[in-house]
């Protein structure tokens, strides 16, 4: 999607892409909701699946969730010939992999149980964990940039 | 077979879809909204707004159902608890995000397209779990 207007302020930022792939996340959730009766907590689900956790959705359900994530992917991709990816070193990706799943396991969900399900239904518990890992983000972006620690190409 | 396959399988490939075309499987985006002292990058703001703003009216529709559409019943957290361990694991996660970019939800979309660097992440990730199952029991 080639973006139709630009900020002025930032003019690198995609909003309207934004939010017509924010509108599907929504409408995702929503279809786990209304449908099955379930959150659609990409962690949980991934313990889930994994046999990490006994919780949740059953374990067969749990795998077409996590199955059709890169599916999904893969038609925007496709539709648009291609998606910009930059990557940091592997290092850097163990170290941030191991930390988002001890903390997504102690903290009951990321992004999307916390930021996309439960502050929409205006959660207590899932408003202070969004505001939580959006402050220790900031701060850990700008105590690695005051360190000079370049992670992406 | 539709409730307990089709149905997620249809929501975690629009769910990728979302996540891919609001541009959330590149950590150079995400990494950009996180650095708010620095270059900013408010797309993240959008798809996040975007995804609430839906399911904000679903929410108001859920009670309104005597049982899930496709059936089955609605097994849904409590909402209340602030916990230590909630705060701690919340931090801890956004820590993890910060350093690369990635939460669990875009690191398991971008397997098609940098598949090496996902399925990495993916490993450590489900090992950091695993460690904390290990040490708690099921959590």
């Amino acid at each position: 999607m080639t973006e139709p207007f630009v900020l002025t302020s930032f003019p690198d930022a995609a909003p309207m892409a934004g939010l017509a792939g924010g509108v599907l996340i929504g409408l995702a959730a929503a279809l786990m909701l209304l449908g099955i009766g379930r959150i659609a907590g990409i962690s949980g689900i991934t313990a889930r699946a994994a046999g990490i956790s006994d919780s949740g959705l059953p374990r067969v359900s749990a795998w077409a969730f996590v199955i059709g994530l890169p599916l999904g992917a893969l038609v925007v991709m496709l539709a648009k010939g291609g998606l910009p990816a930059n990557f940091a070193s592997p290092l850097y990706l163990v170290v941030a992999g191991l930390i988002v799943g001890v903390g997504t396991r102690l903290g009951s969900g990321c992004t999307s149980g916390h930021g996309v399900c439960g502050m929409s239904r205006f959660s207590q518990r899932s408003i202070v964990a969004t505001i939580t890992f959006m402050v220790t983000g900031f701060a850990t972006v700008a105590a690695m940039n005051a360190l000079g620690l370049e992670v992406l190409p | 077979m539709m409730r307990r396959v089709l149905i997620p399988a249809l929501s975690g490939s629009i769910f990728g879809a979302g996540l891919a075309l609001g541009g959330m499987t590149d950590p150079a985006r995400v990494r950009g909204f996180l650095d708010l002292f620095g270059d900013w990058d408010p797309t993240l703001a959008f798809v996040m707004g975007g995804a609430v703003l839906v399911m904000v009216i679903a929410w108001q529709i859920q009670p309104k159902l005597i049982q899930p559409v496709f059936g089955g019943d609605f097994a849904l957290p409590g909402t209340q608890d602030l916990t230590s361990r909630l705060i701690g694991g919340s931090a801890l996660f956004g820590i993890g995000w910060g350093i690369a970019g990635l939460c669990p939800g875009p690191g398991i979309a971008a397997l098609v397209i940098e598949p090496v660097s996902a399925a990495i992440f993916i490993v450590a990730m489900l090992a950091g779990m695993l460690l904390v199952r290990l040490f708690e029991g099921n959590a």
